[in-house]
């Protein structure tokens, strides 16, 4: 980008330039050169952050392994660790919070793009967005002394005497519950999944629905026949994206679950997950041990999520390449 | 005949199912917001924003420090995270073509994805580890760890809007590249990126999980930023995980305050983009 002038583009020779001319091929290049460090600073922070997690983690991979994510144990005064019942906790209630909130939020979604009057779809996707500005902590607290509270009393128990024959709504009620975690989760991802499903509904061209409804079909017809094929992989990575946000999610999570290191069949029975234990667990560690295995937690988290991220950025690529869907929600 | 009546049915069940799922949406929204009015709002006072606590067990007292916190906490990974975001996301606008852009743009995403908790370990083995004590800057940095990628995106989404044919004129007059770019591109779209900064804003003061073990809290005003540091969410973790009533009582009205500061930084967001786009008719 040495021609960056437009004089010198345009083929002026160097030495007969005025000299403010000149000046401004500095300045250009100051100016790139500010603008790139600022654009490699982001990848070494990336780099950075690896190498500290790695460092961080050395010491319990050095002793553990890859054991680390199959082992029960957590015993910082033994000095054993092991991450499978976070793990399974992270995913189970991952997975409760995606049950829920993946049929709301595409009703929803579905219901802006397709069938809603004009006047309410921009104040019904704002109103929810707002669910996404609310700070975790909030719905932690939320959580905490309104929503355990209800479902202590009524929602657990109506369970357990509907579908108390299934091992999962077995045994006693405490209220800080892997259910409850999978509840508050979904209420936090449905929003993003909302606004990505939208994003992607959107993108569908008009044609294909007015194809549908030429030959006749009713517009829900049209919008499972012509629609959501048309949209599938997007709205799978935007599945996947609320994914993403629900295996990280931290401080309503660890609000709400009972923190207890244990793999329980029963929902009602307290859980852990992985970013809960860092939360709780990291400013009262004592051993070096204790850190790592707590870092390794994080490194584990890390790479899983930077996973399921990629893949759901792909899938939402698939749909809406070049259109620039979705990049404002992500 | 019939079968076409069926059909119309199911799809009128649809849409009333959708609905449904529209109103168990906006539900949860609703019920949060008005029990923090409810709860929070009477606690409330003077006092509350101006003072720091009272001893443990107490009555009385205010989240002055958390509130003094979160302001110098947040002010600082702004100042981290501004300039870098909207630098980075100027060059990856403004050269489209470098590789850097490349992978400055999948980095960004992939750190937009990552868990603010493990930004959280990260400050704390970069920065807390080797200094030996806990800081409202490691805080600091992992919130603008976090705001980064946040602002680089909308920055470079907001630039991208702009016409060539603008960068094209004011090249045809002479301007070199740095001016064209700083006075005519970035003039243009310095609403969009406003908003792009205020959201990011809005997002970091509400996080909790990078200041557990990096700002910490405390129980005393601070305006040293190499001490450990109070911020309005770890408060609101703090008093709702305790064993009072009364720091219960606390947490809802810091958690009340604590939205209130989020949804204006959002409507302030949201201003600045509609006189943006009134702008441009």
């Amino acid at each position: 980008m040495t021609t960056a002038t437009p004089a010198a583009r345009i083929g002026v020779p160097r030495a007969r330039l005025p000299l403010s001319l000149t000046g401004a091929a500095y300045g250009d290049r100051i100016f790139r050169l500010l603008l790139t460090l600022a654009a490699l600073l982001i990848p070494a922070l990336l780099a950075l952050l690896v190498y500290e997690l790695w460092t961080g983690s050395r010491l319990a991979m050095a002793r553990f392994g890859l054991g680390f994510i199959g082992s029960s144990a957590w015993d910082p005064v033994a000095g054993r660790f092991g991450a499978l019942p976070l793990i399974f906790g992270t995913l189970v209630s991952s997975l409760i919070a995606l049950l829920i909130a993946v049929p709301l939020s595409l009703g929803v979604a579905i219901y802006l793009t397709e069938f809603a009057p004009r006047a309410v779809r921009q104040p019904v996707a704002f109103v929810i967005g707002l669910l996404a500005a609310i700070p975790s902590v909030v719905y932690g607290l939320w959580g905490i002394f309104v929503m355990i509270p209800a479902l202590r009393s009524g929602v657990f128990p109506f369970l357990r005497r509907a579908l108390g024959f299934l091992p999962l709504f077995q045994g006693p009620i405490y209220g800080p519950s892997m259910l409850a975690a999978g509840i508050i989760l979904a209420i936090m991802i449905m929003p993003y999944i909302m606004s990505v499903a939208r994003e992607v509904l959107l993108a569908v061209p008009n044609s294909q629905r007015e194809a549908a409804l030429a030959l006749g079909a009713t517009r829900w017809e049209a919008v499972v026949t012509a629609v959501l094929p048309y949209a599938r992989s997007g709205i799978v990575g935007a599945v996947i994206l609320g994914l993403g946000r629900a295996l990280g999610e931290t401080m309503a999570v660890t609000m709400v679950i009972g923190n207890r290191h244990e793999i329980a069949a029963s929902l009602f029975a307290p859980g852990y997950t992985m970013a809960a234990v860092i939360a709780n667990e990291f400013s009262e560690a004592v051993t070096d041990l204790h850190f790592s295995a707590l870092t390794y937690v994080a490194f584990t988290l890390f790479v899983v999520t930077v996973l399921v991220n990629a893949g759901a950025r792909l899938l939402i690529w698939r749909v809406a390449r070049g259109s620039g869907v979705g990049s404002r929600a992500l | 005949m019939n079968r076409r009546l069926i059909r119309r049915a199911v799809s009128g069940l649809m849409v009333g199912l959708m609905v449904v799922a529209v109103v168990v949406a906006v539900l949860p929204l609703a019920l949060i917001l008005l029990h923090l009015v409810v709860k929070g709002v009477g606690s409330l006072s003077w006092d509350f924003f101006t003072r720091t606590p009272a001893p443990a067990g107490e009555s009385g007292g205010g989240v002055a420090h958390a509130i003094v916190g979160t302001v110098l906490i947040v002010g600082a990974a702004s100042l981290i995270g501004v300039p870098v975001g909207v630098g980075a996301g100027i060059y990856c606008a403004e050269y489209p073509g470098s590789r850097l852009t490349w992978l400055t743009r999948f980095v960004a995403d992939v750190l937009n994805g990552t868990p603010s908790i493990v930004v959280g370990v990260f400050a704390w083995t970069w920065i807390v580890a080797r200094q030996h004590h806990f800081s409202g800057l490691a805080g600091s940095v992992a919130l603008a760890v976090l705001m980064i990628p946040m602002v680089m995106r909308t920055t470079e989404e907001m630039i991208k809007l702009v016409p060539n044919s603008l960068r094209e004129a004011a090249l045809a007059l002479g301007y070199p590249r740095w001016r064209t770019s700083l006075a005519i591109v970035v003039r243009t779209t310095l609403p969009g990126i406003t908003t792009g900064t205020l959201l990011a804003v809005a997002r970091i003061a509400g996080e909790t999980a990078p200041l557990l073990f990096t700002a910490l809290g405390s129980q005393y005003l601070s305006f040293d930023l190499d001490q450990p540091m109070a911020a309005l969410p770890l408060t609101v973790f703090t008093y709702a995980t305790g064993p009072y009533e009364e720091w219960h009582r606390f947490a809802w009205a810091a958690a009340l305050v604590l939205i209130l500061v989020v949804f204006l930084l959002g409507v302030g967001a949201r201003l600045a983009i509609r006189r943006h786009h009134l702008a441009h008719g």
